[in-house]
């Protein structure tokens, strides 16, 4: 007997497959950005997601819940990965663990574990790592054929896990600025943005090799999409508003504010858009609701990036709209059958 | 072609209807015993008027309604009453109700019936009153009295909505009882309307059910009736429930706690229609109905039972296979799973589904809501299940109140496609009895506290008139000195020459004279008009007292 | 200097014929707090709160004379309102103060001498019955209150507790337990 009330029957889904379905999604940007910057990514992923399901296990465990039925449910994992794609590829293998752990064990299980957290836990993690160590956190890789130097797979395990390099190479000549930091730096040093996109590190929409791993992303959203496991709000709303912001302000002054597609191909902004935002956990629940959350995390990233002192927005972008969500869900309530008008 | 309407959500869940479909309705074997509820319907439990050892016939009244919201209860077959006590009943409870349990004599002997062949000409009050004593219940699975929904104003009702959707999965009685009779539908059909004097008839029916559809089509090309639509409606749970198919054949949306009536429409599901047909054309009150067997047994189908079956002889019919764990009454939606598979079938079950382990397998343990809110796609009452969820769990009933617990249908769906398992429904459920039962606490208390109040204020209200009772005795007392003491005073002093000059002393004078009347009117009656014995008697006790002071008085003396 | 003082005063007069006005007007007769808290105590006028009432008991409560946990019959959660009503911390029923299963009083009719002690002590008047007469309680009426229990000289009123039946049986808190899964490695 499936229980001794109605209804007896359920549709075979879980958070397990829903998480697994996830996962999946990322794949393709996850191939895209070995195929760009060497293996080094899958190591990081690896290790976030050995202390993702640790320290999963160690809290469940510390609060005498049961281990193995949240273990299975994947959203550790998923945490880890999203973690791990968003740092930099030649982060020490501690700053992924310090990341992870915090998040899972602070942002998640502080506050009551999955469906109780408040917060985006990867963001927090992510948070906590460029505020603790933003020196570490720009170790960016420059993708395969630009800049002079490249590094052997075995050299990047060397740097992340013992902090040595190669003879000869400093840290400088293998990593280098994002190009949406770039980007800032030359605007500071004023540049036109005509002549900034003609460095080597842009490509035909945004940073080269950057673009085709959103554009990844951007294929594992539609895949999500298809299966019906997130609803078009967040995304379309998040993505068109960033588009219109930046179309609105590049429209204005073309010479001082990039194109919107350059913003939509960096930074995290896809991933974002289907794969943080989206966390159901932590996004509204109301249709509503979730278009002006996508909009108002489209405007912070927006402005955090053009105005704001970090190189990218959507983390803080994303945790600054968690904070409203309590409020966007209960100000949205939608009409309820027969009823006129919204409740009061 | 009509418009038709699309209510938010619902779910495909596989119907699992065809197996019970193969083969037509047929008549249910005498049972044994038959155990009748006295409450199946809503509103007052039927009052008994049969005793242990009677013997009744075959549609014979048992349980006669009790006040204006009830229903009657017959005797589903002739036989002898073995005891009128409490059985458990079906219901989600387990709990006890007062039943009647009839053993059969096996003869099906009707008690004279009264037909009637020409019903239009009866009056709407004398029909209701048929179908009120016939105990015709909605059938579809709320029970309510149809009389008391079949009363309607000159042209309030617009549209009288018939549901054959049957949405719920497994279940298909109404599907065959379409199929067969068809045309007895029709007629209560007709008959409802005339009572609601309904303009237009939409028969919903759910598009899995081709062979229904047809055959009701047939009937009402046969028939020749006037503005009554067969509709083919989308198959999607839970398309059959009132407020969706009111909603999908006509647009209008039902609120919770708003009447279809106060919008012009009025539903009844077409079993129903069936038993207001029999009821008023052949006299036959409700004691059987189409139920549909189905689960884990051999041969799926429906049966025509008699209302008090128990449901394992039932089941029995249609051979239950090893393996049943228990039998669930509905679909396995919103059904109820019975508390003994002894207990009889009563006027809301239209399905009896052998469960096994294999039907329906044991619930995942139910893991963290993570908001997807897959729940709120699905509600067809639009509502945000989550959030209710949230509340119910925390017993936070206010604010269940306030997002909307009551519109809640409970039709599941929600519970259907969590992904965490949570059993939603069943927090609905719990939180929806608590905030009854505190409500009814609260009128109690407010009751208590009108009490109360009216007691205090009683009590201080007799204290007061005691209080001014004595008072008033005692002023009456205080008069009856003062008085006394006049009438000492008044020859004393001999001036009432001398008072009458002065009005105030004439006044005083008057007052005097007039209390002095009131003392005399005091004085005890019973020392006027004396016998002469009595008198002497008096005398005589007057000379002992004279001759007892006189002998006093010496003795001091001396 | 004088026109200042002048406006000054005119101003404070003005107010003050406001606010006088506004006294008046606006005057609200008792304390709505009191009725607010009596709205949410359970009226069965028991005394178990050491008050003769569940109003004086409101009213003490509205004083600050007595505490919120000293209501049985309204159990934690009319402790909870009280608490919500009046902005404080919930606090749990202390020592002897617990709360019994509802109940109501039940006259055993072969012992009742008919002597009307307990329906003097009835708060609710349900019970009825004249001297000398059998008495007999209107369970409907009943706060469960116990107060007619004691006064009664052949101690022949039961508290008896409200069965569950069809009318007030009300669907349970959902409690699955969180499965042993099959690798074991699980508990709760």
């Amino acid at each position: 007997m499936s229980g001794f009330f109605s209804p007896f029957i359920t549709k075979p889904v879980s958070v397990s497959q829903i998480m697994l379905h996830v996962l999946f999604a990322l794949i393709p940007g996850i191939a895209l950005y070995v195929w760009f910057y060497g293996p080094a990514i899958l190591v990081s992923i690896t290790l976030a997601s050995i202390t993702a399901l640790g320290i999963e296990a160690l809290m469940l465990k510390i609060q005498h819940k049961p281990v193995a039925p949240y273990l299975k449910d994947n959203s550790a994992l998923l945490t880890a990965w999203l973690l791990a794609l968003s740092i930099p590829t030649l982060a020490p293998w501690w700053l992924v663990v310090v990341g992870t752990a915090f998040a899972i064990s602070i942002s998640k299980h502080l506050y009551g574990g999955l469906g109780n957290n408040p917060f985006n836990p990867a963001m927090v993690g992510y948070a906590v790592l460029i505020i603790s160590f933003p020196a570490y956190m720009t170790h960016w890789l420059a993708p395969q054929g630009v800049g002079g130097v490249s590094m052997s797979f075995s050299d990047q395990l060397g740097y992340m896990f013992q902090g040595l390099l190669p003879d000869g190479l400093t840290l400088d000549a293998v990593t280098m600025a994002t190009p949406l930091d770039t980007l800032k730096t030359q605007l500071h040093q004023h540049s036109q943005i005509e002549h900034i996109l003609n460095m080597p590190i842009y490509g035909h929409l945004a940073g080269k090799g950057g673009e085709w791993v959103a554009g990844g992303f951007l294929l594992g959203g539609f895949y999500l999409f298809a299966k019906r496991l997130i609803s078009w709000h967040l995304p379309v709303a998040f993505l068109g508003s960033l588009f219109l912001i930046a179309g609105i302000f590049h429209l204005f002054d073309p010479a001082h504010y990039a194109a919107p597609l350059l913003h939509l191909f960096s930074g995290a902004a896809m991933l974002g858009a289907f794969f943080i935002l989206t966390d159901p956990v932590t996004s509204p629940t109301t249709p509503r609701g979730k278009l002006i959350f996508a909009a108002g995390a489209a405007l912070l990233t927006y402005l955090i990036r053009v105005f704001g002192g970090f190189p990218d927005g959507i983390a803080f972008a994303t945790l600054l709209m968690n904070i409203t969500v309590p409020l966007l869900d209960a100000w949205t309530q939608p009409k309820v059958f027969g009823k006129k008008e919204k409740r009061s | 072609m009509k418009t038709l309407y699309q209510f938010h959500g619902g779910i495909h869940p596989p119907t699992n209807k065809t197996q019970s479909t193969q083969t037509p309705i047929r008549l249910a074997q005498l049972p044994v015993k038959l155990v009748i509820p006295l409450h199946q319907h809503v509103g007052n439990c039927a009052k008994p008027v049969v005793e242990a050892g009677d013997y009744v016939l075959k549609g014979q009244l048992i349980g006669r309604p009790d006040g204006h919201l009830s229903s009657a209860i017959h005797a589903s077959t002739s036989g002898t009453i073995a005891a009128i006590d409490m059985q458990p009943v079906a219901h989600a409870s387990g709990m006890a109700d007062l039943c009647v349990t009839l053993i059969p004599d096996g003869l099906d002997k009707w008690i004279e019936l009264a037909p009637c062949d020409d019903w239009q000409s009866l009056p709407h009050t004398e029909l209701r009153h048929i179908l009120r004593n016939a105990g015709v219940v909605g059938l579809g699975g709320a029970v309510f009295p149809s009389d008391m929904k079949l009363y309607a104003h000159k042209h309030k009702i617009k549209t009288l909505v018939l549901n054959g959707a049957e949405c719920e999965p497994f279940i298909t009685c109404d599907d065959l009882l379409m199929r067969e009779r068809a045309g007895e539908i029709l007629l209560g059909i007709e008959m409802m309307r005339t009572l609601l004097y309904a303009e237009e008839v939409l028969i919903g029916i759910e598009d899995n059910k081709p062979e229904a559809i047809a055959a009701m089509q047939a009937a009402v090309t046969a028939g020749g009736y006037a503005r009554m639509e067969v509709i083919a409606v989308p198959t999607i749970y839970p398309g059959g429930g009132a407020k969706q198919l009111i909603r999908v054949l006509t647009g209008i949306e039902v609120a919770a706690g708003v009447r279809s009536t106060n919008l012009g429409v009025q539903c009844f599901n077409v079993g129903t229609a069936y038993s207001v047909w029999r009821a008023i054309r052949y006299g036959e009150p409700l004691i059987s109905r189409v139920v549909t067997v189905t689960g884990n047994v051999a041969h799926p189908q429906n049966f025509d039972a008699l209302i008090g079956t128990p449901m394992d002889e039932l089941v029995a019919q249609a051979d239950q296979l090893p393996g049943t764990t228990g039998y669930i009454m509905g679909g396995p939606m919103m059904g109820v799973l019975m508390p003994s598979m002894q207990v009889g079938m009563i006027k809301a079950t239209n399905c009896i589904i052998a469960s096994s382990d294999q039907l329906f397998p044991a619930a995942k343990p139910a893991v963290s809501c993570i908001r997807c809110t897959r729940c709120a796609d699905v509600c067809p009452a639009e509502l945000q299940p989550q959030e209710l969820y949230w509340f119910a769990k925390a017993k936070n009933l206010d604010k269940a109140e306030d997002y909307h617990l009551f519109d809640c249908i409970e039709c599941g769906a929600c519970s259907y496609v969590c992904p965490s398992n949570i059993p939603l429904v069943q927090y609905y459920r719990f939180a929806k009895s608590e905030i009854w039962a505190q409500e009814a606490g609260k009128k109690a208390a407010d009751a208590a506290r009108e009490r109360h109040e009216y007691r205090e204020s009683r009590i201080e209200r007799e204290k007061r008139e005691k209080a001014e009772k004595l008072a008033a005795k005692e002023k009456a007392a205080q008069d009856a000195r003062a008085q006394r003491a006049a009438l000492a005073a008044v020859p004393e002093t001999g001036t009432m020459p001398v008072a009458a000059e002065n009005p105030v002393q004439q006044k005083i004078q008057a007052a005097i004279e007039h209390a002095k009347l009131q003392a005399a009117a005091a004085k005890p009656k019973n020392t006027e008009q004396l016998t002469p014995h009595q008198l002497a008697e008096i005398a005589d006790i007057e000379a002992r007292r004279a001759r007892v002071r006189e002998l006093a008085k010496d003795n001091t003396e001396e | 200097m004088i026109s200042a003082l002048l406006v000054m005063a005119a101003i404070a007069g003005i107010l003050g014929a406001i606010l006088g006005f506004a006294a008046i007007k606006f005057r609200v007769e008792g304390n709505p707090l009191v009725a607010k808290i009596d709205a949410v105590l359970p009226q069965t006028q028991c005394g178990q709160c050491g008050f003769p009432g569940c109003k004086p008991y409101a009213t003490a409560i509205a004083e600050g004379v007595a505490d919120i946990n000293m209501c049985p019959p309204g159990g934690e959660e009319g402790i909870q309102k009280l608490a919500d009503l009046l902005g404080m911390e919930f606090k749990p029923f202390g020592g002897e103060t617990k709360p019994k299963p509802k109940s109501v009083a039940v006259i055993d009719e072969s012992t009742c001498i008919g002597c009307t002690l307990c329906i003097q002590a009835c708060p609710v008047d349900a019970i009825v019955g004249a001297a000398k007469q059998l008495h007999t309680i209107i369970a409907a009426e009943c706060t469960g209150c116990e107060l007619c229990v004691p006064p009664c000289p052949v101690d022949c009123i039961l508290m008896v507790p409200i069965a569950e039946n069809l009318s007030n049986w009300k669907w349970k808190y959902p409690v699955y337990a969180l499965t042993v899964s099959s690798s074991g490695n699980a508990a709760l």
